[in-house]
């Protein structure tokens, strides 16, 4: 099934790109636009036929891997449930 | 006494630290392969600059599942003196044997100059050749050097002197006119809770020889080889 893992800087830790992004927008005139964050997704497909399975392996590879915790935040999202 | 120089995929300092060592210091060194997983027979381990795995995902992320680096957290567990710089310091962050993490620059550039360093904490493995207050030029060459940590954690890190190097102004003065990255409490350099893993941005190893502008580095080097002697002096005692 495919899925997707959202990571965002956390609460409170700078994120220097964010800042960027959000001066970049007030320069091109959105200039209500605030609390802009920068983060990354990552796409993958798994083996798990099962629901909770897979949100269990997505889980423990953020942990693990693919969110740095001390720093960012994760979400898991299953996009399909495969056919 | 033994040192091993850890090489990954995209390191690229590994060189400049054999060199300070071996060539400068006249220490025993040796280049071990990220697939290495034996640390056997060293005394010493340095986790050199650059790019492992090309920084894909973050610093440090992808090298700290490295073979090598599972000795390296064993080599830790049992005293054995680790100094990461740069990316190695990103890379000892990330397999948690340091606290706290290294973000992006707060300017969003790659950062290449010489800069002046305080050294807080003179009491430790890696800077008893330097004095309280002592300012030493190092070079940086990073994009994600600016340290971050909570602040709980800073708190107790302050209190027990893991912080050891700060960026300052020449004259020894902290402040964010002198902070190149953004680092939180312009942190340039800790040590871990027992006093054997250090991980440091500037790169001591750059700054070994009159050649490359300054020796400044060897005040970080020396203090590790001066520990090691003091370790191997009293092992023979027993």
């Amino acid at each position: 099934m495919k899925a997707r893992v959202l990571i965002s800087p956390k609460k409170g830790i700078a994120d220097p790109q964010g800042t960027a992004v959000e001066q970049a927008l007030h320069t091109l005139g959105f200039a209500g636009v605030r609390a802009v964050r920068v983060g990354k997704v990552i796409d993958l497909e798994l083996p798990e036929g099962d629901h909770t399975a897979a949100l269990a392996a997505l889980t423990c590879m953020s942990e693990q891997l693919l969110a740095n915790t001390v720093v960012e935040a994760y979400s898991c999202t299953i996009l399909d449930e495969g056919a | 006494m033994r040192f091993a120089v850890a090489v990954f995929p995209g390191s690229n300092c590994d060189v400049d630290a054999y060199r300070a060592l071996h060539d400068v210091l006249g220490r025993d060194v040796e280049y071990l392969w990220y697939r290495e997983t034996d640390l056997s027979g060293f005394d010493g381990v340095i986790l050199p600059g650059g790019f492992s795995y090309g920084d894909y995902l973050r610093p440090g992320a992808i090298a700290r599942f490295a073979p090598l680096m599972e000795a390296v957290v064993r080599f830790a567990g049992r005293g054995g003196m680790v100094l990461g710089i740069c990316n190695g310091f990103q890379l000892l962050t990330e397999a948690g044997l340091l606290p706290g993490a290294l973000l992006r620059n707060r300017d969003l550039t790659f950062l290449c100059d010489t800069v002046p360093v305080r050294v807080e904490n003179a009491d430790t493995a890696f800077t008893r050749c330097c004095q309280n207050g002592q300012v030493l030029r190092l070079p940086i060459a990073h994009g994600d050097g600016n340290y971050a940590v909570d602040a709980a954690t800073l708190a107790v890190m302050e209190q027990r002197g893991q912080v050891i190097l700060r960026y300052c102004a020449p004259d020894g003065t902290v402040d964010e006119q002198h902070n190149p990255n953004g680092s939180v409490a312009n942190i340039a350099g800790i040590i871990n809770g027992q006093g054997n893993v250090a991980g440091m941005m500037p790169h001591p190893e750059r700054a070994a020889e009159e050649l490359l502008g300054g020796t400044n580095g060897l005040f970080i080097l020396q203090s590790m080889v001066q520990e090691l002697e003091r370790r191997q002096h009293e092992a023979s005692r027993c």
